[in-house]
């Protein structure tokens, strides 16, 4: 490879800052899974149509797949790797395996950055259902129907339990 | 209990943390990618072809055509071996062609260092070709002169007639009235969110390792050995975490080449990893039908006499070929026992994408028109549908006259009852009558449905479980069920911790098939995963039950029938009390010095009943008739499925079966150019499958009986919900605007001509109505 195609670049992935050398014509998508070995996001398009991609750039859901990893110079990155902490799982994700809404799980990482991208710009309001649904139109799942992960994103925007995680029937269908 | 409980699916963390590993998530290190060179023309041959500038790409490692692949053709479709001749699949591929029988038709193959150069030397490679008329229309396909688009073949890939319930010509000729309708489906695709993606190597100088997305990894591992002339015994098949088949990976699509790739380069690991372009155009889609059916009935409501001739396409290689249209027309049997039936079914080769097996099977075809008729006849007698249905649907001691077995468990008449309460069927009957004039107009629809939890007796139905007891007093379990997002690895543990009496916690199912590994099983299609593991799943558990209350009985100096355990603890059953944890048991089990070894139970076992499932689906849609647009305020879907072993989850397959069911009724097409074959929409936004914001609510209700043939009472489920929402809609359709609107999808396209031909629209986007 040649220097030309070669350009460094910094950015914080998942709160972690990370410079390195980056072919200039790759996808952030490639990067993260080629590069980093983050292969939590999936590639099911290539081209920005099914959202198994979708990552968080300075707060924004993106399709990785079509956002060129030079763009990402300076930003800060979240990945669905950096969403549990300490051996607990966010939120959103503890809503989406709450509510039965993973099946072959390929669209989840991209629907659980979609998820936790609507919830955290939407704290504090009160959406509507159809809100709800366009905000995670860019996500294809073929398996679901979208049903359980409508109730999962419901469930994401709930006011926290007073004693978070200890839910009597976890396993229950609500 | 841990059967009937709503457990937390056990890959569920993996998945949310982006922590499981996809076929795409293993990297071999210097993995070469491999791509296709497809063909441009739809029919034809190729004449020459120039490899040279490919091969001067840095990165090329190797180019391979026609010419370098073995000459034997072999069938792909992921069926277990058949022992007689008349259900051996078609054998009529080859590894690369030079016959083109579809626009993206595999001739060569690049291999190169990495994608960028096996791409662009893919597109250096030269063809030539000698072209033919493309063969689309069915008609064309089947005139004398037709060009045979498999040398030597017949292009009608099979052919074949059943009847049952007495003589059908005499049944009609007694009816009161004879009602007839023709009926069309189109070519749809699975979309499951991963591509077809697969990687071999050779870990030894004889041996492969295949790395693949299949539902199949048994079959997968003895067809790449009939396309290589390999032992079985040499290649190993792992299939990792699977994003979605639909029955797109019930077929061998890329095994064999990769592992061709990797015996001609020296074991290197060589991936073929598809596009959703080349993956929508080039892998399997959905055969479409053409349908004729002639219903007759009595003025009291009776159905006596069915008639239908069907055509069924399986484009350019027979793939799963006839079987699709044979099973489609079976299920039947169990619907509409008592009807004298008659079946013919035609499948034909056309110059057009491969049809292979999708969800359900070819009944999604058959019950749409079938139940389409259905309410036609209804109709015709003037008799509400679902009275109509009620009156002549399956009932629990029926006999299914195709299979000559008495129907064990039936729930479908309460499945149409509770359907019925749900819509709020008869208010809305009559609230809906004043919508039936002017552009906005509002109907109610229902379809039945009957399908299978298998294949037995056409194929065998064979599956396997291994369990062992842990050190730390919990189970792993093998299965060679393949988990494919379904959520069988999650009903097995349900089912072993029923049996043992353990928490479904410590329970472990070993998630990664392995053909080296995994107890033989055929794999995920036909809906028959969680049913025919039960049996298997059932007598290993007992088995190793039996096992572990015995090593109890040596510990404690006890008669083990004075054993049981409860709860993951040993009781003693005559006062209730325990007597030790598994933990311990399991500990003495395993360092004991002189008694006792690590408690295990293997039991692979072959299911030699089918039982039959039942459902139905309502709705009640709005037609816009300017729009030319059909909205599904509620849909439905009510299911016997037996004994539920998650609702959750089992909800999870309603839920995805309806929607695939509302996208092949609305919206869900192959767009295919009649003159050249050309397909304008393999990608995700062309081909409309449905988003968040194009489904209703979906609401899902099982009507629970207990299925005896089963280790647990359940049946099948996974299939079954994508059959009844098409007919239902276009039933609604016609009961808010008065029109059969007999093809699907049901597009505004569609209903403009509809509606248009019936003078509802001038056809300049004015309206008469």
């Amino acid at each position: 490879m040649t220097d030309q195609v070669l350009k460094q670049i910094t950015f914080t992935i998942n709160g972690v800052k990370r410079s390195l050398a980056i072919d200039i014509r790759k996808s952030l998508a490639e990067v993260l899974r080629q590069d980093l070995g983050l292969t939590g996001l999936k590639q099911g398009c290539g081209v920005g149509e099914c959202g198994a991609c979708s990552i968080m750039v300075d707060d924004v859901l993106v399709d990785s797949c079509i956002f060129l990893a030079v763009w990402a110079d300076n930003a800060a990155i979240r990945t669905v790797e950096g969403e549990a902490r300490d051996g607990k799982l966010s939120k959103v994700q503890q809503a989406y395996v709450d509510e039965g809404a993973v099946q072959c799980g390929y669209c989840t990482p991209g629907f659980i950055m979609a998820t936790t991208a609507f919830v955290e710009q939407c704290e504090g309001k009160t959406v509507s259902d159809d809100e709800i649904r366009k905000a995670h139109a860019g996500n294809l799942c073929r398996c679901t129907g979208y049903q359980h992960i409508f109730n999962a994103v419901e469930k994401s925007m709930t006011p926290d339990d007073p004693m978070p995680g200890q839910d009597d029937h976890p396993n229950q269908e609500s | 209990m841990a059967v009937g409980k709503s457990v937390k699916r056990i890959d569920a963390v993996a998945k949310v943390t982006g922590r499981a590993r996809y076929t795409e998530d293993f990297f071999e290190p210097d993995m070469l990618t491999a791509k296709y060179v497809r063909s441009t023309i739809a029919h034809g041959r190729v004449t020459a072809v120039n490899t040279d500038k490919a091969r001067q790409i840095e990165g090329v490692e190797a180019v391979f055509t026609y010419e370098d692949v073995p000459q034997t053709t072999f069938a792909t479709a992921g069926h277990p071996m058949a022992l007689s001749e008349v259900h051996k699949d078609v054998e009529d591929r080859l590894l690369l062609t030079r016959d083109v029988r579809f626009m993206g038709d595999e001739i060569a193959i690049v291999v190169a260092r990495n994608e960028l150069a096996a791409s662009e030397a893919a597109g250096l490679v030269e063809v030539e070709y000698e072209t033919y008329d493309p063969l689309i229309d069915p008609e064309d396909i089947l005139a004398q002169d037709a060009r045979p688009i498999h040398e030597g073949r017949s292009n009608i890939v099979g052919e074949h007639n059943y009847t049952f319930g007495g003589d059908v010509d005499q049944a009609f000729d007694q009816a009161d009235h004879v009602v007839e309708g023709r009926f069309a489906t189109a070519m749809v695709q699975h979309c499951q969110l991963e591509n077809h993606i697969a990687h071999a190597y050779m870990d030894d100088l004889d041996k492969i390792v295949i790395v693949s997305s299949t539902q199949i990894p048994h079959i997968a591992r003895r067809i790449v050995g009939e396309a290589l002339g390999m032992p079985l015994s040499r290649i190993r098949v792992i299939k990792p975490f699977l994003g979605g088949g639909f029955g797109n990976k019930q077929d061998v699509v890329l095994e064999p080449m990769v592992a061709f790739l990797t015996l001609k380069l020296n074991g290197r690991a060589v991936q073929i990893n598809m596009t959703r372009e080349e993956c929508m155009l080039c892998t399997r889609n959905r055969h479409p039908f053409y349908i004729d059916v002639k219903t007759g009935v009595m003025n009291d409501g009776t159905l006596v006499a069915r008639d239908m001739d069907a055509i069924s396409i399986t484009g350019a290689y027979a793939s799963h070929g006839h079987a699709i249209a044979a099973a489609g027309g079976s299920k039947q049997s169990s619907l509409y026992p008592k009807a004298a039936t008659r079946f013919h079914a035609r499948t034909l080769y056309a110059n057009i994408p491969v049809a292979g097996a999708m969800r359900a099977y070819g009944t999604p075809q058959v019950i749409y028109a079938l139940e389409c008729a259905t309410e036609d006849a209804a109709r015709k007698i003037g008799m509400d549908p679902v009275e109509f249905r009620l009156k002549n649907v399956a009932r629990q001691g029926d006999i299914n006259l195709l299979s000559n077995k008495e129907i064990l468990s039936c729930g479908l008449v309460e499945c149409l009852e509770r359907g019925r309460d749900f819509i709020d069927w008869n208010r809305k009957k009559k609230d809906y009558e004043q919508f039936k004039t002017g552009p906005i107009r509002k109907g109610l629809g229902v379809a039945c449905l009957s399908y299978a939890s298998g294949t037995y007796p056409v194929c065998v139905e064979i599956a396997g479980s291994r369990i062992a007891l842990n050190q730390d007093g919990t189970v792993h379990v093998l299965v060679g069920a393949t988990e494919i997002g379904q959520g069988s690895d999650t009903v097995v543990a349900q089912m072993v911790a029923q049996t043992l009496s353990f928490p479904y916690e410590d329970v472990l199912v070993v998630q990664a098939q392995d053909t080296d590994v995994t107890p033989f099983d055929t794999g995920a299609y036909a809906s028959r995963q969680a049913y025919v593991v039960s049996n298997a799943v059932f007598k290993a558990a007992n088995q190793l039950r039996d096992r572990i209350l015995a090593h109890a009985g040596i510990m404690t100096d006890e008669d083990p029938k004075h054993l049981d355990i409860v709860n993951a603890r040993i009781v003693d059953n005559r006062t209730s009390e325990a007597v030790m944890d598994m933990k311990t048991l399991a500990i003495d089990s395993f360092y004991h010095k002189e008694r006792g070894g690590q408690l295990t139970a293997e039991i692979s076992y072959k299911t030699t009943t089918n039982a039959p499932v039942f459902g139905c689906t309502f709705v009640d849609v709005t037609v816009d008739i300017p729009l030319c647009k059909i909205t599904v305020n509620q849909i439905i879907n009510v299911h016997d499925s037996g004994v539920i072993i998650n609702p959750v989850q089992a909800a999870g397959q309603v839920h995805g079966g309806a929607f695939m069911g509302l996208g092949a009724a609305l919206s869900e097409e192959f767009l295919i150019d009649p003159e050249s074959g050309y397909v304008y929409n393999n990608n995700l936004l062309d081909y409309k499958f449905p988003t968040f914001t194009d489904v209703p609510p979906l609401n899902h209700d099982f009507v629970e009986t207990f299925e005896p043939t089963s280790g647990y009472g359940n049946k099948a489920l996974g299939e079954p919900p994508v059959v009844s929402p098409p007919p239902a809609i276009r039933n609604a359709v016609l009961d808010a605007t008065g029109i059969c609107i007999n093809t699907l999808p049901m597009s505004p396209h569609t209903l403009f001509s509809a509606f248009k031909s019936h003078g509802f629209l001038d056809g300049k986007g004015g309206q008469h109505v």
